[in-house]
């Protein structure tokens, strides 16, 4: 931690190492969208980057809220963006093909963006307001699955199966750190396996397309495999140092779609090859690495089970996209926040971080002040 | 069951936070390794799929290797002609475009909407032809109003030129585009470029590989819409290889225009090295036309032809050998201990079994020499049953006839049938007779040979060596071996041959007009039609008998060896020995044989080129006046 007598005391108490390396993050994605726009800060980079420093700014106001009105405020945002969800839902109209967008008037909302952190927080009230005896009973459970169940079945609906998937992960997660008994996740787990079949009859017909060519991208190489087959040619063609700055021609010409957005890793490590994209992984590895650690200091349970919560949101953004664009999962739109064009994925990254920022600091403040 | 404590649940919470921070560094690691396995292991592969992205190539076809003569003389060249493409990306208005170009080209509604289908399919930046063979004038009228006309590529080509015309028509055979399915099996690109041609027929055909060449191409960098962004430095093409034949263009030329309006085929052959002089079957087509697209009218008349124009009669021509296989059966006679002379009389024919063959005329005592040299039917007959006919006509077939020449670079070969005991036995089951001799020892019966079988067997007998006809002029030669007879036995042979041109033989009407070189030959008339009594002068030309001759000079120093058939020819001595002689003449004293020629060419209306020119001009008139005539009909 730095400290000077020069630096006001509340700067001084920011987390700088995690600041540092989040604005790395973000800085080599601006490098990368300045290069995917042809060498241009324009559209994209210039946007990106102010969304960064206005929610890094958030961040950092975030950062400066107490536990206490977290733990108040959890059930109402939950709720509210539930109906929000459902409004959605109802209302919603159509853009990009889906239903995700509740238009306000003045702004356009996507209250599914809001339930990735939202349902880390609710978890960990749940868990922190059950008696610690009732953990291994049913009691533990069913409330559980249903604050899952519901918005993640809600957004599913719009549909958005990447985003329903997230605020699956993130719910079970807390569930599994709460200490509920393990048979509760084996057997679902297994049923839900047997029950694969049966959801893929019931998908929409582009999932279950996006499926079909994960199997077997080469199956359809100039259609629907298309982005997985062109988004491992950029990767696999970047070699071990990659074909240089501005140098893309995957990305430059084309051929690579979504190259500024979904697949902007593939444009990335196409351009600064295997050493660029390992660098990012490593910087993404020693922010869950901070985030954990919070999780692991937290003194109060619904601290560490929100901690562990949003942590995973943040993993699931990170895996659940370069297993994508590297060819190992099917594709789901869900961007890699920081390195994709989009502001709503840094905004809640950063509602994340500063939530664990603010975590972290009760922490150390706490602990002096005891 | 001890109740759950907050402790214990601290302690779950600290164990499977272990569990998640590993799960993560492992997803981490798996997808650094994933990373090195595209960017690492497989990065040759995908630096291929994203080159084969980034650039795309417009074939540049190579320049077709020429084909020249022993002398370097032209057969097969290339001429520069002016063709019209149509670069798809660059076209504006589609459909303007194809109607102003139709207009100015004179294009048929066929090649209007061939155009319209190949645009509609093309891939950004390959060409698709619009016309090629344009005449100056079109093309001037196109060049003039390219302002107009975005994307239309006005250019020079290349078409095959063959100076010689239908003169080596069944030599070089002719090139053509390529067809679908030559597409479908080499998958080739260079096959969908506009003005590409390939070997479709002949030397053309089989000589490909040589003649080809590596196309270049102009490499150019495109997005996934297929906009140009930048040219990259161009593949140079390679032109194919030049190829030399052994031919003899001055004498392959001088042949097809001395064989005239007759239907016929010849082959001359050096006969120390078996080089092919001179591969000529007549009549032709002219391969010029079938280069550019023949038509419909020229096709027709091709066809109905009834001297078979497109039959390579050379190769695929199966005739009798008539008594041209006399001299290498008088050889098999003498491999066997006959004396040469013993003397037998010949009444004008002989009986064997219960039929009576006759012979051409009633020619006395006779020994192999003079037998040789008047062609008597009868002392053949005679040998031919003193003899073992498997060891005679072993001899025969051991000569050329019914042989295949299998280093020949020819589509096909038909090389005949040249019978033995053995062979009739195994085909029809049925044991030789005295009348299969009979008929075998006049080149009649079951021997079927084809022309250049007609060359080999007098250029191995002048020459003592088992020569094999070539082609190609720079292909290996292999050592040649000596025919596996008596020196002595090949002397008498000869000089029998040289007394039927020189003494008082059957062709002494065809002797050379060269001073000390002397032409040794056998005449051969084949039977076509069995019933016909010989000698009568039947008018109807396809029940005449063929006429062939073999023949090797000088005499005594033997170079060159010609076989040649003319069908339907009546005798012999009077339809093939003359072209033969004019031929041989050629090889000697070329001045002298052209001096022959001219008065035959006025005699028959013309060179070859102006009787073609002609003959084809009657024909459309005649198929207008047909079709105007037809027209008039239904129209009254």
């Amino acid at each position: 931690m730095i400290s000077s007598a020069i630096i006001p005391q509340p700067l001084a108490r920011l987390p700088w190492r995690l600041i540092f390396l989040v604005t790395a993050i973000a800085g080599f994605g601006l490098i990368n969208l300045y290069s995917a726009a042809g060498g241009s800060i324009y559209p994209w980079a210039i946007k990106q980057g102010a969304a960064f420093v206005l929610f890094l700014t958030l961040a950092v106001f975030l950062s400066k809220v107490r536990e206490e009105t977290v733990k108040q405020v959890t059930i109402p945002v939950y709720l509210a963006i539930v109906v929000m969800l459902v409004l959605t839902d109802l209302l919603g109209f159509v853009g990009k093909g889906a239903q995700r967008w509740l238009d306000l008037g003045i702004i356009r909302l996507q209250p599914s963006e809001f339930m990735k952190p939202a349902i880390a927080l609710m978890l960990a009230r749940f868990y922190d307001l059950l008696p610690a005896g009732d953990i291994r009973s049913f009691r533990a459970i069913w409330p559980a699955a249903a604050l899952i169940g519901v918005p993640a079945g809600l957004i599913i609906l719009q549909p958005d199966l990447g985003t329903g998937l997230m605020v699956c992960f993130a719910g079970v997660t807390v569930m599994f750190l709460s200490g509920v008994p393990l048979r509760w996740f084996l057997i679902p787990g297994g049923a839900l396996a047997a029950l694969v079949p049966i959801i893929y009859h019931f998908l929409h017909g582009y999932q279950r397309k996006r499926i079909d060519i994960f199997l077997d991208p080469e199956s359809d190489p100039l259609g629907a495999g298309y982005h997985i087959t062109q988004s491992k040619i950029a990767i696999g063609s970047g070699g071990l140092f990659g074909k240089g700055f501005l140098q893309g021609s995957q990305s430059h010409l084309q051929y690579l779609p979504e190259g500024h957005t979904d697949f902007a890793f593939a444009t990335l490590a196409e351009e600064w090859g295997m050493v660029g994209g390992s660098l990012v992984i490593l910087a993404y590895l020693l922010v869950l690495r901070w985030c954990l650690g919070v999780a692991a200091g937290a003194s109060t349970r619904f601290a560490r089970l929100s901690c562990a919560g949003l942590t995973a949101v943040l993993f699931s953004y990170f895996a659940i996209n370069l297993l994508m664009v590297t060819g190992l999962a099917p594709v789901v739109g869900i961007p890699l926040p920081l390195i994709s064009y989009g502001g709503s994925a840094v905004m809640t990254v950063m509602i994340c971080l500063g939530l664990l920022m603010s975590f972290e600091r009760q922490q150390r403040t706490g602990s002096r002040l005891t | 069951m001890s109740r759950f404590t907050t402790g214990q649940a601290d302690l779950v919470f600290s164990r499977r936070m272990l569990v998640v921070g590993g799960a993560q560094f492992a997803v981490a690691g798996a997808l650094v390794g994933r990373l090195g396995w595209l960017a690492i292991r497989e990065n040759d592969k995908y630096n291929l799929l994203s080159e084969s992205n980034r650039v795309q190539l417009i074939i540049v076809p190579p320049r077709r290797g020429w084909i020249v003569d022993r002398n370097n003389k032209e057969i097969a060249t290339n001429r520069s002609d002016f063709r019209v493409d149509l670069i798809p990306e660059q076209v504006k208005d589609k459909d303007r475009t194809v109607a102003l170009l139709a207009e100015l080209l004179a294009l048929s509604p066929d090649e209007i909407d061939r155009i319209t289908r190949e645009l509609a399919a093309a891939r950004t930046f390959q060409p698709v032809q619009v016309a090629e063979n344009v005449p100056y004038e079109r093309y001037a009228a196109v060049t003039v109003r390219l302002p107009e006309l975005p994307g239309v590529q006005p250019s020079r080509g290349f078409s095959r030129f063959y100076p010689a015309g239908p003169a080596v028509a069944h030599l070089v055979g002719y090139v053509g585009t390529p067809s679908a399915e030559d597409y479908q099996r080499t998958k080739d690109p260079l096959f969908l470029t506009p003005g590409v041609k390939i070997g479709k027929q002949g030397l053309e055909k089989t000589l490909e590989p040589y003649l080809r060449g590596t196309p270049g191409g102009q490499r150019i960098e495109v997005t996934a819409s297929g906009r140009l962004v930048k040219e990259l430095d161009p593949k140079p093409d390679r032109s194919g290889q030049v190829v030399q034949l052994t031919i003899d263009a001055g004498l392959q030329e001088y042949v097809a225009r001395r064989m005239g309006d007759q239907s016929g085929a010849l082959v001359a052959l050096d006969v120390d090295s078996g080089d092919i002089l001179a591969f000529v079957s007549m009549p032709a087509f002219d391969p010029n036309s079938f280069s550019s697209g023949i038509g419909r009218t020229e096709w027709k008349m091709l066809s109905e032809d009834d001297h078979i124009p497109l039959l390579n009669k050379v190769s695929q021509g199966l005739y009798p050998s008539g008594s041209t296989i006399k001299p290498a059966m008088a050889l098999g006679f003498l491999k066997q201990g006959v004396d040469p002379h013993t003397h037998i009389n010949c009444p004008g024919g002989l009986r064997i079994g219960n039929r009576y063959f006759r012979c051409d005329d009633v020619h006395g005592s006779m020994d192999m020499h003079s037998a040789i040299e008047r062609s008597c039917n009868t002392y053949f007959w005679a040998m031919g049953l003193r003899t073992d006919p498997e060891a005679t006509t072993e001899m025969v077939h051991y000569l050329g006839y019914g042989e295949q020449f299998p280093d020949l670079p020819l589509t096909t070969q038909r090389f005949g049938t040249m019978p033995s005991p053995k062979w009739l036995e195994q085909k029809y089951k049925r044991k030789w007779q005295g009348y299969d001799s009979a008929n075998t020892s006049i080149g009649q019966g079951y021997v079927l040979v084809n022309p250049l079988q007609l060359a080999v067997m007098p250029g191995r007998l002048a020459s003592g060596k088992l020569i094999q006809p070539r082609l190609l002029l720079n292909a290996p030669r292999k050592p040649i071996p000596p025919v596996d007879v008596d020196p002595q036995h090949l002397q008498i042979v000869r000089e029998a041959m040289a007394a039927v041109v020189n003494g008082r033989g059957t062709a002494v009407a065809s002797k050379l007009p060269i001073d000390g070189v002397l032409m040794a030959g056998k005449t051969g008339t084949a039977q076509v039609f069995r019933l016909i009594q010989r000698k009568v002068a039947n008018s109807n030309w396809a029940l005449r008998d063929h006429a062939l001759f073999v023949a090797f000079a000088p005499a005594d120093k033997p170079r060159y060896a010609i076989g040649c058939i003319i069908e339907h020819g009546g005798f012999g001595a009077s339809a093939a020995a003359p072209v033969v002689k004019d031929s041989m003449t050629y090889l000697f004293d070329p001045a002298k044989a052209m001096a022959a020629l001219e008065p035959l060419e006025q005699q028959w209306g013309g060179t070859l080129a102006e009787r073609n020119a002609r003959r084809s001009a009657a024909f459309k008139a005649a198929a207008e006046a047909k079709a105007a005539a037809a027209a008039a009909a239904t129209s009254a």
